[in-house]
């Protein structure tokens, strides 16, 4: 059992949660994720990134949009109570160019949505190891952005913001200035957090400048400690298994067709899912 | 009783549920023998003085020992014996591939020319753990010492309650929510029920075992943590096989394409036989293949029945008789409608545009010579494709072991494929980390699992002796 410290709601369908987790906050890395499970007899396991941790408070943060069954039941817990079982920290940590090899560079993060969360420990990583940071953030509208404040702190100016319809920052989608960024030359690396089709569409942009661009994959999984196979996709020629080998991956290489098929996979179960849920919350 | 006359005596039938059914329900398909029945059987047993028998159990179960209590009604003492050198007998009586086993040398099937006719020793052994109560455990007194056991299959169970018992202080970690590993994950309710494993996860906490689950080993805490910060004296580690194995087939990643692990932990340990009740959802094929020949593959198929498929074809490239699978289960999987397809194999898995399994070309297969392993090796017949309309494929050809805990374990000896070495104590190359179960053997049985915790614990408290 995993008690809730502390709970914020961050825009219309995100939520903020610290919870206690010890042994976790004491060993996780930025890009490391947990699987979460509101209910141990009947409920799902769903897997959510680490955003943040403090080993003095030996809790761990996670920030998570409310898309079905279960972040919605997640979303109805409040401080003082208790998520039923976390399992982590789990996955490959983020190799932080300077730090973990090759000198410092300039390195653009772009984060659509909630990608924005799993993003801000990276981007804190990358600026600690004296990285240039860019951050591009991206969503429908102003009321979906999260986290501005803590990605400004990172990116001083350098924090580019743009929306679908204009109603904050640039109008239009995060492509458009990765595109020119590249354009002008001396990014070393793309970071591309975000719903599937934004990270397929971010490294089909950075491909004709063969400039390296890792995505973090958000596919369904079961144990997140590769025994089932569920999680699995295709990079390059060869099968991986998101949880153990990734989540982060080389984006020009990944197969994002059956990515983008392969999440479908229970939608209308899911649909008959939330519907249910929403029900018993009315 | 003159052997003639013991060769009189009925074989006795273990009732089951009716085929057409239990195939779409979830309850166990074999009832258990009445308490006559099982004293019946028992009598059959001849009480041979060299005890073939015994040499065909892997932990070396006095059989003639138990079957002779049994005979005479005496449960309790039957059972108090099994106990003496097998911890899950409720487990391995309904699991074992006993025709391979124990029965393959049972004088009696030999008289009688049929493994099928030997003394059904696994199902009184299941009668005897079902209904007998060997009595209180007493543990050693405590010796201070600290055991971690990782995994919680049948070889940490067993590992940790001898453990418990010898006085050591033990705490199991699983990495799954649940303890009992392919017991509760992997193996159905039907031929299984979770209640008697849940009965051995309790007799473990009542020796004074701590469980602790949703702890990933080599993630939450390494093996290294454990001895040289947590105070452990001692690790074992019992992770199992839990790598599926995939064929490399064009469409393997095809949505409607499982491993054999991914479908029955949906099905059994997620509860998603629960429509409804349970949030994990399931896929709901209405014609399945599935490909493979051992018990996770008739375990699949006869899962696929039950969660409303309307056609099962299990796959298999050599014929029945190479057929791994426990014979029982080859029978119910046939009793219950799964269609066999022998010397068969998947080509390609075919996708509509929607990248959904719609098709699946196969090969026609001829054994030819016998490979390393002894069995007659399956060669494709050129030419031979052929369709077959499916919308479900579940890959069930084997497990590989786990490769976390070697992966993050420095100094943790392992052979080609990944397997932990062991010495005969099963001690791994650092001192002080046993290892046993499928992790060592490769994906194997129960019973072996169970055999290799008992040999462990000895060491390991051979070991803490030293220290
Ligand atoms: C490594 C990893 C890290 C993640 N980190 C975060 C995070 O920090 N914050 C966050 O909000 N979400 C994160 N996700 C996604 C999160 O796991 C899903 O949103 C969650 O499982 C949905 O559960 P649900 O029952 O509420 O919705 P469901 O009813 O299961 O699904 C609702 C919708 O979400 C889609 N979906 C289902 N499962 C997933 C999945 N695993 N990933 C993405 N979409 C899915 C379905 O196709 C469906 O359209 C992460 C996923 C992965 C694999
Ligand atoms: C579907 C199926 C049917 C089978 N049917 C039969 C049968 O009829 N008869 C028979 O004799 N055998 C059968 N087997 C084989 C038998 O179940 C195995 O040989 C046996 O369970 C192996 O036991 P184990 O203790 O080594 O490992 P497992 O039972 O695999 O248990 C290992 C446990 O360790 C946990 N774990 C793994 N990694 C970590 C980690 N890093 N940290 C913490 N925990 C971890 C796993 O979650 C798991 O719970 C079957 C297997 C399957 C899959
Ligand atoms: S444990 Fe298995 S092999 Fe040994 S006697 Fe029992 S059923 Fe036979
Ligand atoms: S071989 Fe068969 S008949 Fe002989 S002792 Fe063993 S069980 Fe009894
Ligand atoms: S989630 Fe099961 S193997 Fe990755």
């Amino acid at each position: 059992m995993n008690k809730i410290v502390a709970k914020e709601q961050l825009s219309e369908n995100v939520f903020r949660m610290e919870v206690e987790a010890p042994l976790i906050a004491a060993e996780r890395k930025a890009g490391q994720f947990v699987i979460v499970m509101i209910d141990e007899d009947k409920g799902e396991r769903i897997p959510l990134t680490i955003a943040d941790a403090s080993k003095e408070r030996g809790t761990i943060t996670l920030i998570f949009q409310t898309v079905g069954a279960s972040t919605l039941k997640m979303s109805h817990l409040e401080v003082g109570d208790s998520i039923a079982a976390i399992l982590g920290p789990l996955g490959q940590p983020t190799h932080i160019m300077g730090r973990d090899g090759g000198k410092p560079g300039k390195v653009v993060c772009v984060g659509g949505g909630i990608g924005v969360a799993p993003m801000h420990p990276i981007a804190q990583a990358l600026k600690a190891a004296g990285n240039d940071v860019t951050i591009i953030m991206g969503a429908r509208n102003k009321g979906l952005f999260v986290m501005e404040k803590e990605m400004r702190e990172i990116a001083g100016d350098k924090l580019i913001l743009i929306t679908d319809d204009g109603s904050s920052g640039r109008k239009g989608l995060v492509t458009e200035p990765l595109k020119e960024l590249c354009e002008a030359g001396a990014v070393d690396e793309v970071i591309a957090i975000g719903p599937p089709i934004m990270m397929k569409f971010c490294a089909l942009t950075t491909k004709p400048y063969g400039v390296k661009t890792t995505v973090s994959l958000n596919t369904i999984m079961i144990d997140g400690t590769g025994m089932c196979g569920g999680c699995r996709i295709t990079v390059g020629d060869e099968t991986k298994f998101v949880c153990v080998d990734g989540p982060e991956f080389d984006g020009h290489k990944v197969d994002w067709d059956q990515m983008l098929k392969r999440m479908a996979i229970f939608k209308p179960q899911e649909a008959a899912a939330k519907e249910h849920a929403c029900n018993l919350y009315k | 009783m003159t052997p003639k006359e013991r060769m009189a005596i009925p074989c006795q039938e273990m009732p089951e549920q009716d085929a057409v059914v239990r195939a779409r329900n979830m309850k166990e398909v074999a009832l258990g023998f009445t308490a006559e029945q099982a004293k019946i059987e028992a009598s059959r047993c001849m009480q041979c003085p060299t005890k073939p028998c015994m040499t065909g159990c892997p932990v070396a179960i006095n059989i003639p020992g138990f079957l002779a209590k049994a005979a005479e009604g005496d449960f309790d003492g039957a059972l108090k014996i099994i106990k003496e050198t097998s911890l899950l007998p409720a487990v391995c009586g309904r699991v074992c591939p006993q025709e391979k086993q124990c029965q393959k040398f049972c004088t009696m099937g030999k008289l009688m020319k049929n493994v099928d006719k030997a003394v059904a020793i696994g199902r009184v052994e299941r009668y005897c753990a079902d209904h007998g109560d060997a009595g209180e455990v007493v543990c050693a007194p405590k010796t201070g010492k600290r055991v971690a056991i990782v995994g919680s299959g049948p070889a940490g169970i067993t590992c940790a309650a001898d453990c418990a018992k010898a006085g050591h202080d033990v705490t199991l970690f699983e990495a799954f929510h649940k303890a009992g590993g392919v017991l509760v994950y992997g193996i159905p309710e039907f031929r299984l029920p979770k209640s008697i494993v849940q009965k051995e996860i309790d007799g473990l906490k009542k020796l004074g075992v701590k469980v602790e689950t949703n702890y990933c080993v080599g993630r939450t805490r390494k093996v290294s943590d454990f001895l040289e910060k947590d105070g452990f004296d001692a690790v074992f580690v019992g992770t199992g096989a839990g790598l599926p194995k995939f064929m490399g087939l064009p469409g393997e990643n095809l949505v409607g394409v499982f491993s054999a692990n991914e479908y029955l932990t949906r099905a059994n340990l997620m509860k998603a036989y629960l429509e409804g009740e349970a949030e994990t959802p399931f896929w709901h094929g209405k014609k399945v293949a599935v490909l493979g020949g051992g018990n996770v593959a008739m375990d699949a198929s006869r899962m696929a029945l039950r969660l409303g498929a309307e056609k099962v074809y299990l796959i298999y490239r050599r014929s029945l008789e190479e057929m791994p699978a426990r014979k029982e289960e080859v029978h119910h999987a046939k009793a219950e409608g799964v269609e066999f397809l022998m010397l068969q194999n998947a080509k390609e898995i075919h996708g509509d545009e929607s990248g959904k399994v719609c098709g699946m070309t196969c090969l026609k297969y001829e054994l030819g010579e016998p490979d390393a392993s002894g069995r007659r090796s399956p060669v494709a017949i050129p030419g031979s494709e052929f369709e077959l309309d499916v919308d479900t494929v579940v890959v069930a050809v084997g497990n590989a072991s786990n490769p976390l805990i070697p992966a993050t374990t420095e100094g943790l000896e392992v052979n080609k494929r990944g397997n932990i070495v062991v010495d005969e104590h099963n001690m791994t190359s650092i001192p002080g980390v046993f290892a046993g179960g499928d992790i060592v053997l490769g994906a194997a049985t129960v019973i072996l699992a169970m055999g290799e915790g008992r040999r462990a614990a000895a060491g390991i408290t051979e070991y803490l002796k030293t220290k």
